[in-house]
């Protein structure tokens, strides 16, 4: 058997005092072979980037490694002095970060970036060789002619070039070890499927030890040969990947594999065909740019539509306009028989209580200095009830979204991700609305806390008939909540129809594009089969 | 306020904290601290430490006309402190309402103000104070006056700015859609936000407005004699410096100590301020 490129051995990282654990990382051992990529899962906060820096020796400031043995390439770090350790760095084991554009100088050309890997780690090369090497690495990420993007800046690039010309970078020294932290988590699903096929195609090419960190089990099972799951700074369990997929024997494996949504159409009771909400020619210019182009459909009454597409297909932009919170530029918005699009001040300020909206993130859209109770109490009043009658309705909607009484008298601060996005949707409840709008709201949080804001959004929805629209770039997500599905490519729509329809026969090549580049189908074979099983069984029980 | 305690438990904070609150507390109870009446004129020019006929000690000497030096920067602090709070208290609340409006309805009203802002700005903040003050004649009044026109302006580009970024936020899009008033979300959810670098500024424009008012009372230009200020002590005692050094050297000390004390404060507010938000989203970042 070969000689393994990176071997951890009881690697232990404390944190500093007062946190609710005692240590980051907590005796984890595991190896990586070349030509092996071992997939990292773990949800927020279970270590597995703080193990990455381990390995970097780029601990942040606070984290100190308390035991344990790091070897790349055989060589143990520990004893390394600072210059053989920078040596290593790019030499024996580089990094592939998340942010592709924050990882690259937009103030130099990216081949130069490239070039000046080359220049520290292989001074010796002459300059023109250099070069040579830079365009062969950049064409070895598959970018269409590599001198003209080699001349280009960051900002010249879309997201996915620029994560190539990182992995160019990474790659320039040829490392034994590539550490690779969440790489396609910023990028859309379909250049994120490029990618990932080009990680796998380095990696089968050349050899390279990955050492994957992710969170999606999508990525997990298109792209790892073994799967380590890390909860709470520790191991819980490490095997190959059709091991860890399908016959998890740990709890917390196991609970998390089920959150992940299937991604198939689930089924639904067909709601009633009043259109709650019409839209008809909506459109927004950016001066001569179309940002949303012609948008027209109806959105029955208690149904959810999900509305998905990649970045800058004007998913966002639609709500946004639905919401009048950017002019449309032009169309009608029809809600409860008016013309939302067209009331003015006051008016609008009555209405808008008819049609509200959870936001992405959950740091960012609740008022930090606020109590939670001030702000559900005030949201009930501009929705037209008394102040007593406001905080009878607080107390009932933390209730409901599941948050304990005293959560009244806190602050933001106070409160998880999860806990966050459920105080959002009880101010958005508050209102009373008739229409929810639901922008990319389970995007940032755990798939565990994902599944529980999923089920608490579609249970309201059984009790209230809720209209919903919600927005999202991850199909599988759609595939839970939607009973209808407008797939959005630059501003237009591109499909519209039934989920089910969508998902199983879609019919515009974009949308069929889409579906084949969400990660882990493959797998969601074997998955639908155990599933099946697993309710076949249940009658027999 | 309330979760200030923190940002006090580092040394050159406390420092700080211990500088601006002995000369507050020298303003405070200056009848009682000041060993003299600061107009009461005993012997001209005593040298620090001389004790005159009657057995009086003069800490810090007297000036020509026979004040004793310690009393009149005593009674100094509370002209600096008094008129300097004053001025940058009505510079601050002109700044804040006309950022808040400005980026809060951006458009027309920001241009305007923002024009309005940049005029002032361009010119000489010194020739500002000199015109105004010539003009209306040197008081308290009128110096907040100067002040306050001179430095609104640069308050209102600060608030502009982060009105801006904080009108983008989710928060205050949240308050819009629930057809919040612009008034209250203004005062609400936008400057409760913006307020910890406001702090910051805040302690340091105190600092030079006490320098400014220091400048003025040098130039001849600030609070009529002969109310005792520390600007105007060093323009008095400028002739004889070279001879009696004490003339100028402790009001000197006296307002380079108070800035320090108060940049060293503003500091510990800027590093001791809990965030008012956390890193954006993404699940994967360091736990």
């Amino acid at each position: 058997m070969t000689a393994p490129v990176l071997r951890i051995e009881g690697l232990t990282v404390g944190l500093p005092g007062g946190g609710d654990r005692v240590r980051a990382v907590d005796d984890v051992s595991l190896e990586v072979r070349p030509g092996e990529i071992l997939c990292i899962v773990g949800e927020s906060g279970s270590g597995k980037s703080v193990l990455l820096s381990a390995i970097m020796r780029a601990l942040p400031r606070g984290l100190g490694q308390l035991g344990g043995r790091i070897a790349v390439d055989g060589v143990d770090l520990a004893p390394l002095p600072e210059r053989r350790l920078r040596e290593m760095r790019g030499n024996s084991m580089a990094m592939i970060f998340q942010e592709p554009m924050a990882s690259l100088n937009p103030a130099i050309p990216v081949g130069r970036q490239i070039e000046e890997v080359l220049e520290i780690h292989a001074p010796a090369l002459p300059a023109a060789e250099r070069r040579r090497r830079v365009i062969e690495l950049i064409a070895d990420t598959n970018l269409p002619d590599p001198p003209a993007i080699a001349r280009r800046f960051p900002h010249q690039l879309s997201g996915g070039q620029c994560q190539r010309i990182v992995i160019a970078m990474a790659l320039a020294m040829s490392p034994k070890l590539l550490l690779a932290d969440e790489p396609t988590t910023a990028l859309d699903v379909t250049t994120q499927a490029q990618i990932l096929k080009l990680v796998r195609r380095l990696c089968d090419t050349h050899g390279h030890g990955i050492l994957f960190v992710t969170h999606d089990f999508g990525v997990v099972a298109d792209i790892a040969d073994r799967v380590a799951v890390m909860q709470d700074g520790k191991l819980v369990e490490i095997g190959p990947v059709a091991d860890i997929l399908d016959r998890a024997t740990h709890p917390y494996t196991r609970r998390l594999i089920a959150a992940v949504p299937r991604f198939t159409a689930a089924s639904r009771t067909p709601v009633d065909a009043t259109p709650c909400l019409r839209i008809a020619g909506l459109t927004k210019y950016y001066g001569p740019v179309a940002a949303l182009d012609d948008v027209t459909l109806d959105v029955a009454a208690g149904s959810t539509l999900a509305i998905v597409g990649e970045s800058g297909s004007g998913k966002s932009t639609l709500a946004k306009a639905i919401i009048r919170l950017i002019e449309p530029s032009g169309g009608g918005i029809e809600i409860g028989g008016r013309d939302f699009a067209r009331l003015r001040g006051g008016e609008l300020a009555r209405q808008r209580r008819l049609i509200q909206i959870v936001f992405q993130d959950p740091f960012g859209s609740l008022n930090p200095h606020r109590s939670v109770g001030t702000l559900l109490v005030r949201a009930g009043m501009l929705g037209g009830l008394s102040r007593a009658e406001a905080q009878t309705q607080a107390r009932h909607l933390v209730a409901r979204v599941g948050l304990k009484p005293e959560a009244l008298g806190r602050k933001p601060l106070a409160f998880s991700g999860g806990q966050r996005q459920r105080i959002g949707i009880a101010r958005a409840l508050a209102m009373r609305p008739s229409i929810l709008i639901a922008d990319e709201s389970v995007s940032a949080l755990d798939v565990s806390v994902q599944k529980q804001v999923l089920e608490l959004l579609a249970e309201i929805q059984r009790e209230t008939k809720l209209t919903m629209l919600f927005i999202t770039h991850d199909l599988r997500v759609a595939a839970q909540i939607a009973d209808h599905i407008l797939v959005m490519r630059r501003g237009r729509m591109v499909e519209h129809g039934a989920a089910s329809a969508v998902l199983a026969k879609p019919s515009h090549p974009y949308t069929a594009e889409l579906l084949a580049a969400t990660p882990g189908q493959i797998w969601e074979r074997t998955r639908h089969r155990l599933f099946e099983a697993a309710a076949a069984e249940i009658p027999s029980l | 306020m309330s979760r200030l305690p923190p940002a006090f438990r580092r040394v050159p904070v406390l420092i700080g904290f211990a500088i601006v609150g002995f000369w507050i507390v020298c303003a405070l109870l200056a009848p009682w601290l000041a060993p003299f009446d600061p107009l009461h004129s005993l012997q001209p020019l005593a040298q620090p430490l001389a004790r005159d006929g009657q057995g009086h000690l003069f800490w810090l000497g007297t000036d020509m006309l026979g004040r004793d030096i310690l009393s009149r920067l005593v009674y100094g602090a509370r002209t600096v402190i008094i008129w300097a709070g004053l001025a940058t208290a009505t510079a601050y609340v002109i700044g804040i309402a006309g950022g808040l409006l400005a980026g809060f309805h951006r458009g027309r009203i920001d241009r305007a103000l923002s024009f309005l802002a940049n005029v002032v700005l361009s010119f000489p903040v010194l020739v500002l104070y000199i015109l105004i003050i010539t003009k209306l004649g040197a008081s308290g009044f009128n110096i907040v006056l100067a002040v306050t026109f001179a430095s609104a302006p640069a308050i209102f580009r600060i608030v502009r700015a982060l009105t801006l970024d904080l009108r983008e936020r989710d928060f205050v899009l949240a308050a819009i859609t629930q057809g919040e008033s612009a008034v209250r979300i203004m005062l609400l959810d936008i400057l409760p936000n913006a307020a910890g670098p406001l702090i910051v500024d805040a302690c340091l424009r105190l600092g030079y407005t006490a320098i400014t008012i220091g400048v003025l009372g040098f130039l001849g230009l600030g609070l009529p004699p002969p109310t005792p200020d520390w600007g105007g002590m060093v323009n008095e005692g400028r002739p004889m410096a070279f001879a009696f050094p004490h003339l100028i050297l402790f009001p000197c000390i006296a307002i380079s100590s108070l800035m320090l004390g108060l940049s060293l404060l503003a500091d510990g507010l800027r590093d001791g301020r809990p965030a008012a938000f956390k890193p954006g989203p993404g699940g994967a970042g360091a736990p």
